[in-house]
């Protein structure tokens, strides 16, 4: 009965609330709802996400993996505080948290510095799901607390042999060794229903975020993900505004990445011209609904997943 | 045989880890947003039953595995291999050795069928219909009229398996047990 619908009438409504919640918290906050294309010439740098590549007009063309590059160009514009939901497509992403096409909200707030933007999503999230507790980890103190070791000092051969029972002989570099830990051992041990919040990435692991140098001398990302019951939710940044900056990590990503990815030169032109000091943060909206809903399978929330689409 | 990449694992691919054949039990995407993602699999060994969990990186194979299962009769045993006959009509013979046959061994009756699993051509496994039908051997006798009445003895069958049945079971009669509990079920009809 493929024709039907994965998700159920009440979960389709709530799914309508809860978009009505979003533009009502930031309709009062004065908070701008903006739409960019979804399709685009450039493709994402990051070599962890796969775009989906279509024709158009002969030419080839992606389909966003977040809207982060045009949001920044309208920031870059004057526009202000800004905040979108969209859909966002992601390439061999499915599994029982994931669907090749999810819902997104991003947004982004002028001035704000992560933890002022951290207690925001608190509230976005905390509200909606009615959680009040909340948690903030470092990655270091995550690591020590549930991994039992600190990831920043622990040697690239202990972390091959911390792996090794999950994945048997193969070699992992340092950052995969530290996603497959926070992934398989971190994650699953968190607290429940609470808000937890780790921030304070390896520079390494820093993304499209601002990075500093701590006290010990170690490179740290400006950027924090916030896990509810084991699901990962959402990812902010304290957004990096630096274009030279910014060339060399798409440069760096290339090196990791198969495919050949164009920069998004007009992305480059607005960082060129000025991004003003922001932080932003992507959330994953069917997942929030899982939660809310109580629901194990994003299939539950999605009018039709994707084996129906 | 074909490799398969992390993306085509599903319930029920036959693959090989560390020289044994698998089967994939599950398999699930892990992915930190930022991150390198995983596929996180759970996998049986058909050659020792054990259940494996295994983390591979999104776009690494596996070779897969020649492993069929085949439904064939049971011959006789002559106390090395088990010897198996295929029912598509080839009449072919396969020996199963005694770690292929496992607990099933408890379970083997002449004639009946049973599901062979083949790897490589040869036998690794030997699956017992869900209900099998065996003679009690030997027992302590029968107690008249105690029909109803609960409690439980022994019985040994002539495959050697020990099952407890009721206590007005008798030497000789033949037995219907469920072999996925290998539990007395009732007497069979007929």
């Amino acid at each position: 009965m493929y024709w039907q619908p994965s998700a159920d009438l009440n979960t389709l409504k709530a799914r309508a609330d809860f978009s009505a919640y979003i533009r009502d918290f930031f309709r009062v906050r004065d908070v701008l709802e903006v739409e960019t294309p979804l399709l685009s010439k450039a493709a994402v740098s990051d070599a962890n996400l796969l775009p989906l590549a279509v024709t158009c007009l002969d030419k080839t063309c992606y389909l966003q993996t977040s809207p982060e590059y045009p949001m920044k160009r309208l920031l870059a514009a004057g526009s202000g505080d800004i905040f979108q939901i969209c859909k966002v497509f992601r390439d061999e992403e499915l599994g029982k948290r994931h669907n090749p096409e999810f819902s997104m909200l991003e947004y982004y707030r002028l001035h704000f510095d992560l933890q002022t933007l951290k207690d925001e999503v608190a509230q976005l999230v905390g509200d909606y799901l009615n959680i009040q507790r909340r948690m903030d980890l470092s990655f270091r103190q995550a690591f020590i607390k549930y991994a039992q070791l600190d990831p920043f000092l622990t040697t690239d051969d202990e972390l091959q042999i911390k792996v090794q029972p999950f994945v048997g002989g193969l070699k992992l570099n340092r950052d995969e060794c530290l996603d497959l830990l926070i992934s398989h051992v971190v994650e699953p041990n968190l607290p429940k229903d609470t808000l937890v919040f780790i921030a304070q990435y390896p520079a390494s692991q820093a993304a499209l975020a601002q990075t500093y140098e701590n006290d010990s001398g170690e490179m740290l990302a400006q950027r924090f993900e916030l896990y509810v019951n084991g699901l990962e939710l959402a990812n902010g940044y304290q957004e990096l505004t630096d274009v030279a900056e910014q060339k060399q990590r798409f440069a760096k990503e290339q090196t990791q990445c198969e495919q050949v990815r164009n920069e998004d030169e007009h992305f480059l032109q607005a960082l060129q011209h000025g991004l003003p000091e922001c932080s932003g943060v992507a959330l994953g909206l069917d997942r929030i609904l899982m939660l809310k809903l109580g629901l194990k399978n994003i299939s539950e929330v999605l009018s039709f997943d994707f084996e129906r689409a | 045989m074909a490799n398969y990449s992390t993306n085509e694992f599903k319930s029920g691919l036959k693959v090989m880890l560390e020289g044994d054949p698998c089967s994939i039990l599950e398999n699930e995407l892990v992915k930190p947003g930022k991150g390198q993602a995983f596929s996180r699999v759970k996998l049986r060994n058909l050659k020792t039953g054990r259940v494996w969990e295994r983390t591979f990186k999104s776009g690494e194979k596996l070779e897969g595995a020649d492993v069929m299962d085949y439904d064939m009769e049971y011959l006789y045993a002559d106390g090395e291999f088990f010897h198996f006959m295929a029912t598509d009509g080839s009449y072919e013979q396969f020996g199963a050795p005694v770690e292929a046959v496992g607990e099933t061994k408890n379970w083997l009756k002449e004639q009946e069928k049973y599901e062979v699993t083949l790897f490589n051509g040869a036998p690794i496994a030997v699956a017992a219909p869900n209900f099998v039908e065996l003679e009690v051997k030997d027992t302590d006798p029968g107690l008249k009229g105690d029909t109803a009445q609960g409690g439980t003895k022994p019985a040994y069958l002539t495959t050697g398996a020990m099952v407890r049945v009721p206590l007005f079971i008798n030497i000789g009669e033949v037995l219907r047990i469920d072999t996925r509990t290998g539990e007395y079920v009732s007497r069979a009809k007929g």
